[in-house]
């Protein structure tokens, strides 16, 4: 039998109310060509691209027109064919300004075709594989966006010796993953098998949630035939199975030890999205312009998994379900549990926007900063097994020396704290501003030594 | 100036949901638990017990009220922090203590253990048993003074204008003067006493003769996960063993450990008391330290101290412990506690 | 009365007191560390108000510098011409008086005049606003009003009214701890005898600007054209400079932003030093 259980139990976890089923059913839907597509140079993790087209010029589905700006860094495509109308600064999710390119589509989509397809992968050779990667701009598409390229070129004193796909999709609301699993197995296998290659790994372990029965039972499917030890896990429902860490605990039982990356224990761990562009950038030769993104929440009129061209506004997506049918309070670009707030729907999508979720008034928590009455549910929710308690009052004192010492840079800000502490208390705002100030007073150490 | 053209979305850092538990959820759950305690104090003490309950709640959320305001703060009193300290004090209180008494208790609990501290979440004691503990060095005659309970005039009151003819000696008060005279125990123990002290029919604080109705409301705390296990199960277990090794070790001079589990305030002590969640440990690990301590000390304060009873005592000193206890138990982090063998 | 406890009590009390104040007499004669006393004098010459805008570790610690040679006479804002003056003569150093400057908050943009981008809920601290998509006021430059200056003014000179931060110039005393702790980096030192500033930090266009906030600068130059070289423009930004002193009130009335203000009496027409060097680059 092809399938496992988990082997490791969460060290902390909450269980919160998931609501997958306002899309759950509901099939992939390609987006019209919206009227205008703004596409962002800094949707990956490391330095933003530096856009190689200029205003006025014409451009077409799939050509480069952001080059990746270093190592840790990705390419951007034009989304469609059409016509740049301004590289400008525009808003990010995060609320800070990066550049950006709109293009106006001139409704043709017409095909760049500047990457051929390489239908024998398996003859192709490492580097040209890796090299098509790289080219295509895949970013992890789990939410941290890192660059796809780096991940599977890990240097040779870290061996690797398990590769995880990760489509445990821990976020309530979010049902994307869900769907491509469901709609795309086969091509996540595929996707699955040239990682494989590169890495040159036996192991391969897909984490699945076991509140997603369908889509554990197209994975078994899609794997049916593979040779190795390749298995699904099917992991516990609770927040945060997706959580990297936590993951590779859950599969493997190993520790990524604190500050390490996971190929310090031998395991790589991809986004089943990012298998999925993997397989399509390989084989057909396609750059990712495109990705899933559920669009969810009680007051959207009609919930759907949309397949949306990478810089379609917020605004666009919501119209395109129907728009609301009662006030939203609150927008959030990604899950309830790590999403990010926005102020507006000027946002556009990114290669990271897994969800678009509105939220009415009733479900929006409000933080308040009453004090803390030492309950310690936050201690026991932590999956990283720190204090928050103890860690919020410290940097609420401002005394972030103490913070340091209670590994406050360990933190993973999954939310798990403030999702069950009675006090309301910002806890994950108090932990961001207590670990950049921490790194921010390393790296002024670092410069006078 | 304000924007008429799109409405305004709240912005916070994630999560953007949430449990739904609060603090007044808690202390709600804290008030349901204790009901059956308190209806049994109703019904074993009358009228006294309904008098010192609405004193006493009704003292420590006028004392918060007052003191808020005096700080120029919010009111803070719908948080029903102040009424379940109200009515823990009541609980640790004798029936027969006068009402000044109780409200003098109130204004210690709230305002000087709570309050100067700055409120809910910043004491470093129990305010209740602050408050217990300072009537009983305050007014050690009335605060000593007990009665039966189902004392056939409890709903009229003139029996208590008598009180030397009524009184009787709680049944550690009773163990503990025998021990001082060095004379044999002065209680018999069979079924049908432990019956009566599972009940509730002795002699106490009004809040913690019955045992049972305290039961009750801790499986309903336990239920809604208000508290856990370990401090409780550790406090009275400590207790047990140590009651156990005393009886064992000289049968002629100490109680058996039913005795020991039943009298007292053992049973309030260990599941109202020291589970309150600002004086007790954050980790699981520093809780089941802090029960075996609270444990101790009880059990060595009943047996050679200078009150019959020590669960007061011991529960406010081990929440002295507590940061002690807090920094000695922080967890091994994820990522370091384990290395690769 | 028996008076020989009460004799024995006050002789056992009053001997092993005496005993042990003569140890700490002896102690303090033969284990003192021997200190230069020009830090003591040093010392006793500064204000003592701790406030760090020196850059050490308040008053005793910048005296121990001064001593040791390691710092010069001239850091101490709160001091004054005077401390200076005394500090010069105590270490026979030459400083030159320079004019006191105080710290003004570049933006007068307060509920009513400021949009709003969302409603910020979480940690009422200026730096968290920020961290949260980029502040809840719809300027990017402008005041976000949660205090972090006033927290952090040892002296209480900084007001939170209507979202906004006001210093007052009497109150200040130059420390320039608020300057550290604004997120925006609108908080300017300007010299003390100047009375009109350009209150306004947005560098955005005219007309976003404007839709952000009634007070703000558009960029329309008029300040320079009207009021000569005691205005200047970075970007669409017009700034005070303040080397030149800004006599007419032309400038003042004519303002489309209404962002030039005059806070106390006018300006003589000396010409004084610039603050902290040059003019601009008040943000970090």
């Amino acid at each position: 039998m092809r399938t496992t259980q988990a082997l490791f139990k969460l060290r902390g976890s909450i269980h919160p109310e998931y609501f997958k089923g306002l899309a759950r059913d509901k099939d992939i839907v390609a987006m019209p060509l919206p009227k205008q597509l703004c596409v962002s140079m800094a949707q990956h993790l490391g330095a933003p691209a530096k856009p190689i087209v200029s205003k006025g010029d014409h451009v077409l589905k799939g050509q480069r027109i952001g080059e990746a700006a270093g190592f840790i860094s990705a390419h951007v495509h034009a989304p469609t064919s059409g016509t740049v109308t301004a590289v400008e600064d525009g808003p990010t999710v995060t609320g800070t300004l990066a550049l950006r390119v709109v293009i106006e589509p001139d409704g043709q989509d017409t095909p760049a075709n500047a990457l051929p397809p390489i239908k024998d992968w398996t003859t192709a050779g490492r580097d040209t594989i890796l090299a098509r990667i790289a080219d295509a701009g895949i970013a992890g598409m789990g939410g941290a966006g890192f660059p796809t390229r780096v991940k599977l070129s890990p240097p040779p004193d870290k061996p690797i010796d398990t590769l995880i796909i990760n489509g445990a999709e821990c976020e309530p609301y979010l049902t994307a993953d869900h769907r491509v699993m469901l709609e795309r197995a086969e091509q996540i296998w595929q996707g699955c098998e040239i990682m494989r290659s590169l890495l040159g790994v036996k192991t391969v372990r897909i984490a699945i949630e076991n509140n997603k029965p369908e889509a554990i039972k197209a994975m078994q499917t899609a794997i049916a035939k593979a040779d190795g030890d390749v298995a699904i896990c099917i992991l516990k429902t609770e927040y945060p199975q997706g959580a990297e860490k936590q993951q590779i605990f859950a599969t493997t039982g190993r520790e990524v030890p604190s500050g390490g990356l996971p190929m310090d224990v031998g395991c790589v761990v991809e986004n089943v999205g990012t298998t999925y562009a993997v397989w399509d950038a390989v084989v057909n030769g396609n750059p990712l312009i495109e990705r899933v993104t559920t669009v969810t929440g009680h007051p959207v009129a009609e919930p759907r998994n949309v397949l949306a061209r990478i810089g379609t506004s917020y605004a666009d997506l919501l119209a395109f379900c129907g728009g609301l049918t009662c006030d939203a309070v609150k927008i959030v670009s990604g899950g309830p549990m790590m999403g990010i707030a926005q102020s507006n729907l000027e946002t556009t999508t990114t290669k990271t926007t897994s969800g678009l979720l509105f939220l009415e008034a009733s479900r929006v928590p409000e933080y308040t900063s009453m004090p803390c009455i030492s309950c310690g549910r936050c201690v026991v929710a932590c999956p990283m097994d720190l204090l928050p308690a103890e860690l919020s009052n410290r940097i609420e004192a401002g005394d972030y020396d103490a913070a340091e010492s209670l590994n406050i840079l360990d933190c993973i800000e999954c939310g798990c704290c403030a999702f069950i502490c009675p006090a309301h208390r910002p806890l994950v705002q108090h932990f961001k501003m207590g670990k950049s100030r921490v790194i921010l007073k390393r790296r002024q150490a670092q410069t006078k030594s | 100036m304000s924007n008429d053209t799109q409405p305004y979305f709240i912005v916070s850092t994630a999560p953007h949901t949430h449990s739904g538990s609060s603090v007044r959820r808690i202390m709600l759950d804290v008030i349901i638990a204790l009901m059956p305690a308190v209806l049994a104090s109703f019904y074993l003490f009358g009228w006294h017990a309904v008098r010192l309950t609405a004193v006493c709640v009704l003292g420590c959320v006028g004392t918060e009220a007052l003191c808020r305001r005096l700080m120029g703060r919010d009111l803070g009193i719908g948080d029903l922090s102040a009424v379940v300290t109200g009515l823990l004090l009541a609980m640790n209180l004798p029936p027969a203590l006068p009402s000044g008494m109780a409200l003098v208790g109130c204004v210690i609990a709230i305002a000087i253990a709570k309050q100067v501290f700055g409120g809910i979440g910043y004491n470093p004691f129990n305010p209740a048993l602050v408050a217990r503990v300072a009537l009983l060095m305050s007014f050690p005659v009335a605060m000593t003074r007990w009665h039966d309970a189902l004392n056939p005039a409890r709903w009229l009151g003139f029996a208590w204008t008598v009180p030397d003819a009524t009184t009787t000696a709680t049944p550690l008060g009773l163990v503990k003067t025998a021990l001082t005279m060095k004379q044999p125990l002065p209680l018999t123990w069979d079924n049908s006493t432990m019956l009566d002290y599972l009940l509730g029919n002795m002699s106490g604080c009004i809040g913690e003769v019955s045992a049972l109705a305290l039961l009750l409301g801790a499986g309903y705390l336990l239920f809604r996960r208000c508290i856990t296990w370990h401090i409780p199960v550790t406090y009275i277990g400590t207790v047990a063993i140590f009651a156990a090794i005393l009886r064992v070790v000289d049968p002629a001079t100490n109680m058996p450990v039913s005795f020991h589990m039943l009298s007292g305030g053992l049973m309030l002590g260990a599941l109202f008391m020291a589970t309150d969640m600002v004086t007790s440990p954050l980790t699981r690990r520093g809780q089941l330290v802090f029960g075996a301590g609270c444990g101790l000390l009880t059990i060595l304060i009943r047996r050679w101290g200078g009150y019959p009873e020590g669960v007061s005592f011991a529960i406010l000193l081990m929440n002295a412990l507590t940061p002690l206890i807090n920094q000695a138990t922080r967890p091994g982090i994820f990522g370091q506690s384990r290395k690769k063998k | 009365m028996d008076w020989m406890p009460v004799l024995i009590t006050s002789g056992t009390i009053g001997g092993v007191g005496l005993a042990c104040g003569s140890a700490l007499a002896l102690a303090a004669k033969f284990l003192s560390v021997p200190e230069d006393p020009k830090i003591a004098e040093l010392e006793g010459i500064l204000p003592g108000v701790n406030c760090g805008g020196c850059g050490f570790a308040g008053c005793a610690d910048y005296a121990k510098a001064i001593a040791s040679g390691a710092a010069s006479v001239d850091l101490c804002a709160p001091g004054g011409p005077d401390v200076l003056k005394k500090l010069a003569a105590a270490t026979g150093q030459e400083a030159t008086a320079t004019e006191k400057q105080v710290a003004m908050v570049l933006c007068q943009g307060n509920e009513h005049r400021a949009v709003h981008k969302h409603i910020y809920n979480g940690v009422a601290d200026c730096n968290a606003a920020a961290m949260v998509a980029g502040g809840d006021m719809l300027c990017t430059y402008g005041c976000l009003g949660y205090g972090s200056c006033a927290f952090v003014c040892p002296v209480g000179a900084i007001a939170i009214k209507e979202n906004l931060a006001t210093i007052h110039p009497e109150l200040c005393i130059g420390c320039k701890a608020c300057i550290k702790a604004c997120p925006r980096g609108i908080i300017r030192m300007v010299p003390e005898s100047r009375s009109v500033h350009v209150l306004c930090s947005s560098k955005d266009k005219g007309p976003v600007a404007k839709k952000a906030c009634q007070v703000a600068c558009i960029g329309c130059k008029m300040c320079v054209k009207l009021g000569g070289e005691a205005f200047e423009m970075d970007g669409f930004l017009a700034k005070r400079n303040y080397a030149i002193p800004a006599t007419s009130d032309t400038a003042i009335e004519k303002c489309p932003g209404k962002c030039i203000v005059k806070i106390g009496a006018s300006e003589a027409t000396t010409q004084t030093a610039p603050a902290d060097g040059a003019p601009s680059g008040s943000h970090a």
